[in-house]
């Protein structure tokens, strides 16, 4: 069969399984009086379209900044201001100031599942072809497989949220990798001001292109093309911006709501350091929120440190995709006010490696979708939990047969273990561990879920379940940052390293 | 589908698993009254003693499958219980509980075991003469996709609500067996599937005829025909016994109570019009759409009085007796006669020229087609009684190949009506573009070699399903004419699958009849 065939059959069953998602519950649905994320989405159109530009990010009569207000970029409110003007179309009612609070029917509900699925179809399901079919070194088979398994991730299918910076994201990296520099910072930009989450990949970004510069020499050609990117950065946000620009207390306003630093260090239950640490000491008590800060940014900063240092000296494609998942996950795991849904900006480039570490994305991608699972408890998402996890789990076993590959060659960790072996010579059981440690992890996964999906959790304790959750992924996640830095530290396929080695 | 990639048999396990997934994730789509239908047996099933189960009538869906189907669904009830308790009461009508739709949803996907068993029984009949390919282009994998991921069952079953895989499951289980030469197997098998479901009736003279040719004569002579010495009384015994101990066991008890003639008339209630409240695209939809265009041309140009032509609108809604305004209006009887005789030149091609399990196989889609073509009160899914079967020849030769390509899509294309929600038209357009575009690329693939499988007419007839299902879902929504004439997309839908329909038949018909004449030239 031909690629195109097989490539527009991987394309339909992504939207097949997006869109059957859709039919169930969504988040927050008849719950007054906040509802949820799908209310938000709703209420941004209704305030986008009805107030001028200058209140959107304001408190005013109109605008009650304590009920979903905007706390998105820029582009994400033009972006809600364009759907509004659809939904005017069909019924003014859907966006109607005020009275259109709480909105809920059954051609709503298709009306905001089709702007999701519209949104995917035009820039993230494209990205990802276009980034299977670029893959290098793989056959035919190969990179359809890996379009079939990053478009069936569930993650993003049950959390669908119109995945534009995620789709920018990749953009960036797909230009990046055919050697369009400019594009590449242009559609990052624009992932930036889609979701200021998107910063958890800048420093990758920043170091890949800085380290690229670097390599063409200060002086000569390096210099014009930083200069060029520089330009680039800046006119994109300056475009993005542009309505903002009237004054300083605008854009100081809009700063204000994007990064909320009196939320305190986490909310709910999140799979990071903090809410981990939360069950054995109350940090939020210990200390004061300014201290809070400050440690965060700390661990944060160092933990990401080594892989943007090496980045930055040996600029390679493979090293900037695995420092943008260290660098995330770093992010998520340390920063401050971290949500739940910020791991799927890890999944994404973990996303990207599963052709060349089938078992470990696997893994990490199912935990990843296993770390949302008290969310999509509380959407009524179990059945489609299930159903896709599954689907998933399946997809990526015939298609990398995921448990055959685990020599030490697959696992990318020759080199690392051969530095081990220099300390402990009798040390060789790494695809072993790792075997056991995934099936061990995949079972307790299991129990977790069907344990919070069936018992009633005891009174003393009534959020056992979800904090079990967020611990157990938090271990997970911990172990990965650990493996994926050991594998960008001792990533042996450029020169200086082997030398080393050998 | 792409998936199944390098280790051996599992990926047959893994399309298998990656449908029934699908299957779980259609759960919360759109039911139709069908899902009401089975409920209510379900609880007469439950709640009744046998003798009144053909006579209980709360419900306007009584009974009207055979004995071994109320048995299956109470043993279903069973099951049910343990799920919600209240729908199981005979006064519950259209109960549909989150926990009702579950389970029915679940019974569906779960009794479809069968059917991927079937598949891959079939799988294994056919003849993977193509070594060294690669699995994606293998015959086996082809149809094993055609049959499990089949666009008609998935929406029949998982999305409208019927029990239709597990039944498939049992006839192609049961064509497997024949292919096998387990012939007392197979007949067995056929037998118990007209006792769930008795519109398989249609089908039965190509099983009838085929035993009695293929397996009670044991010899033929040297050039190919009849030897009446080789007739074996042991296997027309055999057979005729498991015929009626099956029989005995579905129908003994109703016939002890006296109640055979009400079972029959609940099966066969002839008393609904000649076509269902949506024309099946066969050849009576043709018939009235000539009729009423005529009729139309008349009242026109005056040749008609407009006084005397009956109101009744087939296509309004509900099943009604209808009068044809300008043709001859067509009785039961009729349709029995036209279907009887558009069978019989292939079971006489069957008899005559026996060519083993394929010629069985091709008489088999030709009965079920004719009867499709030419039967009373039709449904528009009885067109996968030919479909499944053709798919296990369409892997085999391009000739039959370029058949099905026309087959399914025209007649997939027909089930379209029977979802209308706004939510499952975007999901049928999707898993209908799966499947079509999987089955040509897939079979162009496979029969590379042998040149394109479609002709020029037949490639425009099929690309302009696509302006006709945007005219009709899309644009005919906001014309005026909405009101006025509601039935328009049904009609066009309907009349122009139609002449698909029966262009696919007569091609088959065509090929199956000249290719005996060439095989007998060959053995003269």
């Amino acid at each position: 069969m031909e690629k195109w065939s097989l490539m527009t059959i991987t394309v339909l069953l992504g939207l097949i399984v997006r869109w059957m998602v859709s039919f169930g519950s969504y988040s927050g649905a008849g719950k007054p009086p906040m509802y949820g994320d799908y209310e938000a989405q709703r209420h941004w159109q209704e305030v986008t379209y009805n107030l001028p530009i200058k209140q959107w990010y304001f408190n005013t009569s109109d605008n009650n900044l304590q009920y979903w207000g905007l706390d998105y970029p820029p582009l994400t409110a033009y972006h809600s201001l364009l759907c509004a003007y659809v939904a005017k179309l069909i019924n003014p009612d859907w966006i109607a100031l005020h009275t259109s609070r709480g909105y809920e029917s059954q051609p709503h509900k298709l009306f905001m599942r089709a702007t999701v699925l519209i949104a995917d179809l035009l820039v993230y399901i494209p990205a990802v072809i276009l980034y299977c079919c670029y893959l290098k070194e793989t056959s035919t088979k190969k990179k359809i497989a890996s379009a079939l398994c990053i478009l069936l991730y569930p993650g993003l299918i049950l959390i669908d949220y119109g995945h534009f910076h995620l789709g920018f994201a990749l953009w960036g990296v797909l230009s990046l990798s055919y050697d369009w520099d400019l594009l590449g910072s242009l559609a990052f930009c624009l992932a930036i001001n889609y979701k200021q989450m998107e910063l958890y990949h800048s420093l990758p970004f920043f170091c890949y292109l800085l380290g690229k510069c670097f390599q063409k020499g200060l002086t000569g050609k390096g210099l014009v093309l930083l200069i060029k990117i520089a330009f680039t950065v800046v006119a994109s946000f300056a475009i993005c911006w542009l309505p903002f620009c009237t004054e300083v207390e605008q854009i100081l306003q809009v700063l204000r709501r994007l990064f909320p630093i009196d939320r305190g260090l986490f909310e709910d239950k999140v799979a990071n350091i903090w809410c981990s640490l939360n069950v054995l000491i109350k940090i939020k008590n210990v200390m004061s929120p300014q201290t809070q800060l400050k440690l965060s940014f700390a661990f944060t900063f160092l933990t990401l440190l080594p892989a943007c240092i090496k980045l930055t000296l040996q600029p390679s494609l493979r090293g900037f995709k695995f420092a943008m998942i260290s660098c995330a996950l770093s992010f998520f795991l340390f920063s401050f006010q971290v949500h739940e849904k910020s791991i799927l900006l890890v999944s994404i480039p973990v996303c990207l490696m599963l052709n060349e570490i089938p078992l470990m994305s696997t893994w990490f991608l199912l935990v990843s979708t296993f770390s949302l699972l008290p969310l999509l408890l509380k959407d009524g998402l179990l059945l489609a939990y299930v159903v896709t996890t599954l689907a998933f789990l399946t997809v990526c076993e015939t298609s990398f047969s995921i448990f055959e590959k685990t020599s030490e060659e697959d696992l990318q960790l020759k080199s690392f273990s051969l530095s081990i072996r220099g300390y402990i010579p009798s040390f060789k059981a790494f695809p072993k561990i790792i075997k056991s440690l995934f099936i061990v992890s995949v079972t307790l996964m299991g129990i977790l879920t069907l344990m919070s999906a069936t018992l009633t959790p005891p009174q003393k304790l009534p959020d056992l379940f979800p904090v079990s959750v967020s611990v157990v992924s938090c271990l997970h996640f911990l172990f990965f940052l650990m493996y994926f830095n050991a594998v960008v530290l001792w990533d042996s396929r450029n020169g200086r390293n082997q030398k080393k080695i050998h | 589908m792409a998936a199944a990639g390098g280790s051996g048999g599992c990926w047959f396990l893994a399309l298998a698993l990656g449908v029934s997934l699908l299957k779980c994730l259609l759960i919360p789509t759109y039911h139709s009254t069908d899902f009401e239908v089975h409920r209510n047996w379900l609880a007469i099933t439950h709640n009744l003693p046998v003798s009144e189960w053909y006579y209980e009538a709360t419900s306007e869906w009584t009974l009207d499958y055979p004995p071994f189907f109320a048995w299956f669904e109470y043993a279903l009830s069973h099951v049910a219980k343990y799920f919600d308790q209240e729908m199981l009461v005979i006064q519950n009508l259209n109960y549909s509980s989150h926990a009702t739709v579950f389970f029915q949803r679940l019974s569906v996907i779960f009794t479809d075991i069968l059917f991927v068993y079937a598949a891959r029984e079939c799988c294994r009949c056919v003849n993977g003469k193509r070594p060294g390919k690669e699995l994606l282009e293998k015959p086996m994998f082809v149809l094993a996709v055609l049959l499990l991921w089949n666009f008609g069952l998935l929406i029949v079953d998982h999305i409208h609500f019927q029990y239709n895989g597990f039944l498939f499951g049992l006839m192609l289980l049961s064509v497997a067996r024949l292919f096998q030469k387990r012939h007392l197997e197979g007949a067995l098998l056929f037998a118990v599937l007209l006792h769930f479901k008795h519109i398989y009736i249609y089908v039965a003279p190509a099983y009838c005829v085929y035993l009695l040719r293929s397996y009670c004569f044991t010899a033929n002579k040297a050039d190919g025909s009849l030897k009446w010495s080789s007739f074996s009384f042991l296997r027309i015994t055999l057979l005729g016994l498991i015929v009626c101990l099956v029989s005995a066991l579905s129908l003994g008890p109703f016939a002890v109570l006296g109640q055979l003639p009400q079972v029959i008339s609940r099966l066969f209630p002839f008393k609904r019009g000649l076509c269902h409240a949506y024309w099946a695209p066969n050849f009576w939809a043709l018939y009235n759409a000539v009729d009423k265009t005529l009729a139309v041309v008349g009242i026109k140009y005056k040749f008609l009085d407009p006084e005397k032509i009956p109101k009744a609108s087939m296509t309004g809604g509900l099943v009604q007796e209808f009068q044809h305004t300008v043709l001859p209006s067509v009785t039961p009887l009729a349709t029995l006669i036209c279907t009887f005789i558009s069978i019989l030149p292939s079971v006489f091609c069957l008899w005559f020229k026996p060519q083993g399990p394929r010629g069985f196989l091709q008489c088999l889609i030709l009965c079920a087609l004719s009867s499709f073509m030419f039967g009373w009160h039709v449904h528009e899914k009885a067109i996968l009684l030919a479909i499944l079967p053709l798919s296990l020849l369409s892997v085999e030769s391009p000739k039959h190949a370029g058949i099905y390509l026309i087959l399914t899509t025209t007649g997939h294309f027909s089930l379209f009506p029977l979802l209308f929600t706004p939510p499952e038209i975007t999901t049928k357009i999707l898993l209908m573009l799966l499947f079509t575009v999987y089955s040509f690329s897939s079979l162009r693939a496979l029969f590379r070699k042998e040149g394109p499988l479609l002709n020029w007419l037949e490639t425009i007839y099929l690309i302009e399903l696509v302006p006709l299902e945007i005219f009709c879902e899309i644009v005919f929504p906001l014309t005026p004419w909405k009101l006025k004439f509601p039935f328009i997309p049904l009609l066009l839908t309907s009349v122009y699958c139609a002449l698909g329909i029966t262009y696919a038949w007569l091609k088959l018909y065509v090929s199956v009849l000249t290719e005996s004449v060439t095989v007998r030239q060959k053995a003269e």
